[in-house]
């Protein structure tokens, strides 16, 4: 039984069965990668995918409700989105592997909160774990993409020549 | 396990390669030989003008090759910057590329085979890509004074660009590339004086993956999508040591997409057309387990027996013997009344964000692995004895690895050989992707062990150590080695053995003891320091206080009697920045601690406050001393993920099991931590001219006793036993 999925604004047929979670259909049907496994249990955020603009763990989302949602994955951002580019400034990722769940909950925050709060920070990317610990970048990054000034330096002293 | 390599098993290989290949299957490996060299064999390796490191494109593009693999550590930006120094390249058109797996030439010179770990990526190939480098700038060079018949002394070269001022001619390395290639390489290049460095030290060294890791399309082993590939689940046993007795795939089968079940010696194995089907096949399983030889104990009857070595409760045995780590005087002759501790330090597990995986082809003479590899040498090895092939002909592709803090490095190949198990099942060269999930990552085993130490020190009549006795009860990391196991275990005592305070202490006894455990363990980032650091750390700070002494001025009068000259440098670097001993902000109180550790020195000084009896951080001001710092920025970023590491394994980190079954399952019961937990980390480097030495796990140790010294100071009351925070 083939249904249609609304993926970074393409309609696009899937023959998984209903139950599938949706970052199973995204990474091994319709081979957008980025978003990625880490928990299975909505534990982590590495597989967050933006459902109607709200931050969702894919990993526990079956298809079946998505038929009238709009999916927006990491690949939907292009590389060049205010919030990548501010991760690349700061050199934000370590292994990298949590961080298309990082940015998509960063992104899912400045929509809603353009000038977010610490506190709207902790809110939003608490569900956010990376065991590289990249959390000091991650919220510099999000203050940088939102024009307000980090809280230090993003640039370490370099050592004086000896 | 060590099956013999057959003649008939391996096509084209001489009877000596054959006789080679047998013997490291045996598992009789790398002592007395040229591992590198024996662990090539069959190896297919062919390179440029410019050698195994660098290749120059036709558009002047640099990339370097690098043996070693990033999974976070910020390494390829370092091990670039090294070659782009001294090639004077274009630090924007320098990219990199992971070498394959070749140990004749990219073995770790420090261990011998192709491999990363002990922090050592940037220090072992530090003299190896400057020389790298410099060979390739001279090859231009002599190239250029031959086309404009200067002297080549002359020639100079920037950002790719080689000029000679005299004639006004210059080109880049694109325009000069064809001549440069057939330039004959010096044999002994000429390196830059250090304090010529345009490039390393300075903040434009940042990551080169940072794009490609912020746009979804870094490539992990999970990612690897190839035609006709399946994908496998295992169900492994409950408890360590325990074997398949019998199974029912029936239910497993009618799972659609489910192509095949196997039995495999870890367990049995589900494969299927996609990962959500080989999961579903791999739950509707049965399968009844052999429990004969499994470890059936619980983590406190373990640690329990540790605590009864240590006591004397529990004898020492003709097997099972105290080996000493430092020695020197009488203990017999220790006087006064002595300061006691105990610590107890639980299994971790590595929990990386990307589960452990693996992608593997096999056919007839043929096997290919394309993963996350971070010790290539074994893991061809391991593979090699599975599939009877020569281990230089199992051809890896290493990719990026969602982490590893020690996990992916393993003597076995644990993971790796199941994956090679079932695409030897499936064969035809067919790929096969294992996958597993987090429960199963969690339950695999191979924790940093579970720790005792006990620590009893004498004070002489000035408040400074006059004897110190240690002992220190755990599982060996190291057997199982295919280097051979070692008469003494040092990963377990590195840190205290060669500890500053114990040079510093004129009567010293340190004595360890090893049983035998059936729970899988492993190094885990800063290994022997994560629980050494906070033995030691901890104890001085309860020793300064007895002696009345501030800790900072106590550590700072047994590093000068110690002549630790670079543990003081950051002890005082770290204590300038905090402006210690002033107080900090309201609420917050401050610890310190100091530990050496992959052969550089870190200090930190942690702002602490107990929030409903949980430790909650502050600032945290860091100092290291790493030698020559190449990327300050990713120094940085070393310690500020070091740190959260250590801390999360600190405030919450504990694997325990139940009868022998691991207890933990997901992120829900073993806690990480989690943003709003971080602290700010604040890096300061010493300033130094040594050659680099350690960035990625010595930022990991010294938060944890930092933090306990924090509570220490503010409550009275010390820490023995991590986590902090208990379950």
């Amino acid at each position: 039984m083939a249904m249609t999925l609304d993926v970074n604004g393409k309609p696009l047929s899937v023959k998984a069965a209903p139950d599938t979670p949706l970052l199973w259909v995204l990474r091994d049907e319709l081979k957008l990668t980025g978003t990625k496994y880490g928990c299975g249990v909505a534990q982590c955020g590495a597989c967050t995918v933006l459902i109607d603009g709200q931050p969702t763990r894919s990993c526990v989302t079956p298809i079946e409700g998505l038929a009238a949602a709009k999916i927006s994955t990491i690949e939907s951002l292009g590389g060049a989105h205010p919030v990548q580019a501010a991760w690349v400034k700061h050199d934000v990722p370590q292994c990298g592997y949590c961080q298309s769940g990082q940015i998509m909950s960063a992104v899912a925050l400045l929509n809603q909160t353009p000038k977010p709060s610490d506190a709207d920070i902790d809110g939003a990317m608490d569900g956010n774990i990376c065991r590289c610990g990249t959390y000091q970048r991650v919220r510099a990054a999000i203050k940088d993409a939102a024009g307000l000034a980090p809280p230090v330096p993003v640039l370490p002293v370099a050592p004086a020549k000896v | 396990m060590n099956a013999p390599v057959k003649p008939s098993d391996v096509a084209g290989a001489t009877r000596r390669e054959v006789v080679v290949a047998a013997t490291l299957a045996s598992g009789a490996l790398l002592v007395g030989c040229s591992p590198g060299d024996l662990l090539s064999v069959g190896a297919k390796s062919e390179f440029g003008a410019f050698g195994p490191f660098i290749r120059i494109d036709p558009n002047g593009v640099v990339t370097v090759v690098s043996k070693h693999i990033e999974f976070g550590q910020g390494n390829h930006a370092g091990l670039a910057a090294i070659v782009a120094e001294e090639l004077d390249a274009d630090w924007s058109k320098v990219r990199v590329e992971q070498a394959p797996a070749i140990a004749k030439v990219y073995a770790n010179t420090g261990m011998g085979v192709q491999g990363t770990g002990g922090s050592s990526a940037i220090s072992n190939s530090w003299d190896q890509l400057r020389k790298a480098g410099a060979s390739a700038k001279a090859m231009f060079v002599e190239a250029a004074a031959n086309k404009w018949n200067a002297p080549a002394g002359e020639i100079t070269v920037k950002d790719s660009v080689v000029s000679h001022a005299g004639s006004s001619k210059s080109a880049t390395f694109a325009e000069l590339l064809p001549d440069a290639a057939k330039v004959t390489p010096p044999t002994t290049p000429t390196l830059k004086d250090p304090k010529t460095f345009t490039l390393i030290g300075t903040d434009r060294v940042r990551r080169k993956d940072s794009q490609a890791k912020s746009d979804g399309t870094a490539r992990f082993t999970q990612d690897v999508q190839l035609p006709n590939m399946l994908v496998a689940m295992v169900a492994h046993p409950p408890r360590f040591g325990a074997k398949v007795a019998s199974f029912d795939a029936a239910e497993a089968k009618k799972v659609p997409g489910v192509v095949e079940v196997y039995e495999i010696p870890s367990g049995v194995a589900v494969v299927a057309e996609t990962t959500w089907a080989a999961k579903q096949g791999r739950d509707a399983l049965s399968v009844k387990w052999n429990e004969d030889a499994a470890e059936k104990r619980s983590s406190d009857a373990i640690l329990a027996s540790y605590k009864d070595l240590a006591s004397g409760k529990t004898p020492a045995t003709d097997k099972l013997k105290w080996q000493a780590f430092e020695s020197k005087g009488d203990i017999s002759k220790a006087t006064g009344e002595a300061f006691e501790a105990t610590y107890d330090f639980p299994y971790l597990a590595h929990a990386t964000m990307e589960p452990m995986n693996c992608v593997a082809q096999v056919s007839m003479g043929k096997a290919k692995l394309t993963f996350g590899s971070q010790i290539p040498t074994l893991d061809q090895l391991n593979t090699a004895k599975v599939v009877a092939m020569l281990p230089g002909a199992v051809e890896i592709e290493t990719l990026f690895a969602g982490g590893s803090f020690g996990r992916r490095a393993t003597f076995q190949s644990d993971y790796v050989v199941e994956c090679v198990e079932i695409a030897k099942k499936v064969g035809k060269d067919r790929p096969v992707k294992l996958v597993w999930t987090r429960e199963d990552d969690m339950a695999a085993g191979y924790f940093r062990p579970l720790v005792h130490h006990t620590v009893k020190v004498t004070l002489d009549k000035d408040g400074y150590p006059a004897s110190w006795r240690h002992r220190i009860v755990t599982q060996s990391i190291m057997k199982g080695s295919p280097m051979g196991v070692p008469e003494l275990d040092e990963t377990a005592v590195e840190g205290a053995k060669g500890s500053p305070y114990l040079k510093a202490t004129p009567i010293v006894d340190g004595q360890l003891i090893q049983p035998e455990v059936r729970v899988p363990v492993l190094w885990w980032r800063s290994v022997g320091a994560t629980h050494t650091a906070f033995a030691m750390e901890h104890t001085i700070d309860q020793l300064a206080k007895k002696a009345g002494k501030d800790p900072v001025e106590y550590r700072r009068a047994l590093y000068t009697k110690a002549g630790a000259n670079r543990h003081l440098a950051v002890l005082n670097l770290a204590a300038e920045k905090a402006g210690w001993p002033n107080t900090s902000a309201d609420g917050w109180t401050r610890g310190v601690a100091v530990h050496e550790s992959f052969g550089s020195v870190v200090a930190q000084i942690a702002e602490v406050k107990l929030e409903g009896g949980v430790p909650k951080l502050g600032k945290v001001v860091t100092a290291i001393d790493c030698g020559t710092a190449i990327s300050p920025d990713q120094i940085a970023a070393q310690m500020e993920g070091g740190t959260c590491y250590g801390l999360s394994g600190a405030l919450f980190g504990q694997v325990t099991l139940k009868d022998g079954t691991v207890e933990q399952t997901n992120f829900d019961t073993y806690r990480v931590l989690r943003n709003t937990e971080a602290p700010t980390v604040e890096t300061h480097i010493v300033p130094s001219g040594n050659a680099p030495s350690g960035v990625g796990e010595p930022g990991t140790p010294v938060i944890a006793p930092a933090v306990a010294n924090a509570i220490f100071a503010m409550t009275g009351k010390p820490t023995s036993s991590l986590p902090f925070v208990k379950a």
